[in-house]
């Protein structure tokens, strides 16, 4: 296989973590959801903790870029 | 690709003033410049909101006032009361990260947040100024970090490694966070105004939508991955501070 296809498809098969991290940003809105409708009394204190686990569960997307960038632009 | 067109062409670093020292390049940038801008906003948004020292503040002065708050009750948080001795570093570290992000979103600025090398030199001021601290205050004792307690003796040694490869990787899981988060915004924004400008007058309309949909998130990133970037190293410091402790 060209060398240039095989980086191709090296970059478009590190986008299938974003699966992962679709069902994690979901699971965690989700349960801030449920969970606050539970007790709409804790939802307030927890929305930092809500938005701290968002940010780091969408960092991880950005690693899957990061390594898609490298395969296109650095191999 | 035609000129302009490149979603990466905004991350090109030029040169404004060219200077070498010693066959060292230390060129006035546009990504030194933009760090100076943000560092002077900073400066001037604190110096002069709280100016006027009034006991029922105004709104600049409260917007001044809400912002170390808001630092002061993370770090106090997150690290204890003994972390508070370090809560201008953070204070520091939160401005100069926000306010690089919001100014990078104004059209056609610079984000110096979004190169590596710049949120990789923050990291690592974080990484070592806690290992310092961590071995300052505990001594040797610090290195129980590695080794929680409660864990069986038979899964010590696996656990000690995993551990430490975690605490190597916290520089880097911390740079690349920050980068990544303002590399990919700034990248979808261009791409997407791309659209808008390649569909034309008669379905332009969806993409520019979208567009200011996506600039909505990006106010929302740019202030999150600044709190995100604070936090852990209040998280961190807390290790070094209490060891465990809670």
């Amino acid at each position: 296989m060209d060398a240039n296809a095989a980086k191709l498809i090296g970059a478009g098969l590190a986008t299938i973590s974003l699966a992962g991290v679709g069902v994690g940003i979901g699971q965690i809105f989700g349960s801030y959801i449920s969970g606050s409708l539970r007790n709409p009394a804790a939802a307030p204190k927890v929305f930092g903790n809500v938005l701290l686990g968002f940010a780091l569960t969408e960092a991880v997307a950005l690693y899957a870029l990061v390594i898609a960038m490298l395969l296109l632009f650095v191999f | 690709m035609a000129e302009g067109a490149n979603p990466l062409e905004q991350f090109a670093i030029h040169r404004i003033v060219t200077i070498h020292i010693g066959g060292i390049d230390a060129s006035i940038t546009n990504s030194a410049v933009a760090m100076v801008v943000a560092i002077v906003l900073v400066t001037l948004f604190l110096t002069l909101g709280m100016r006027r020292h009034a006991l029922v503040p105004g709104r600049w002065q409260s917007l001044a006032e809400m912002s170390y708050e808001f630092v002061a009750n993370m770090v106090r948080e997150n690290s204890g009361h003994d972390g508070m001795r370090y809560f201008p570093f953070i204070f520091t570290l939160f401005m100069f990260i926000l306010f690089c992000n919001l100014l990078g979103l104004i059209p056609y600025n610079f984000t110096p947040t979004s190169h590596i090398i710049v949120t990789f030199v923050m990291a690592m001021v974080v990484f070592i100024g806690v290992t310092v601290i961590g071995f300052a205050r505990n001594g040797v004792g610090f290195l129980r970090l590695f080794a929680p307690s409660g864990v069986p003796v038979f899964l010590l040694p696996l656990i000690v490694v995993i551990e430490f490869i975690s605490y190597l990787t916290r520089p880097i899981s911390l740079s690349i966070r920050l980068f990544a988060n303002m590399m990919a915004g700034h990248t979808m924004l261009k791409v997407f105004a791309g659209f808008v400008v390649s569909l034309g007058i008669l379905a332009g309309w969806a993409p520019l939508a979208f567009v200011v949909a996506l600039f909505g998130l990006e106010l929302l990133i740019a202030f999150l991955q600044a709190y995100v970037f604070a936090i852990l190293a209040c998280i961190y410091l807390n290790d070094a501070l209490n060891l465990h402790a809670h």
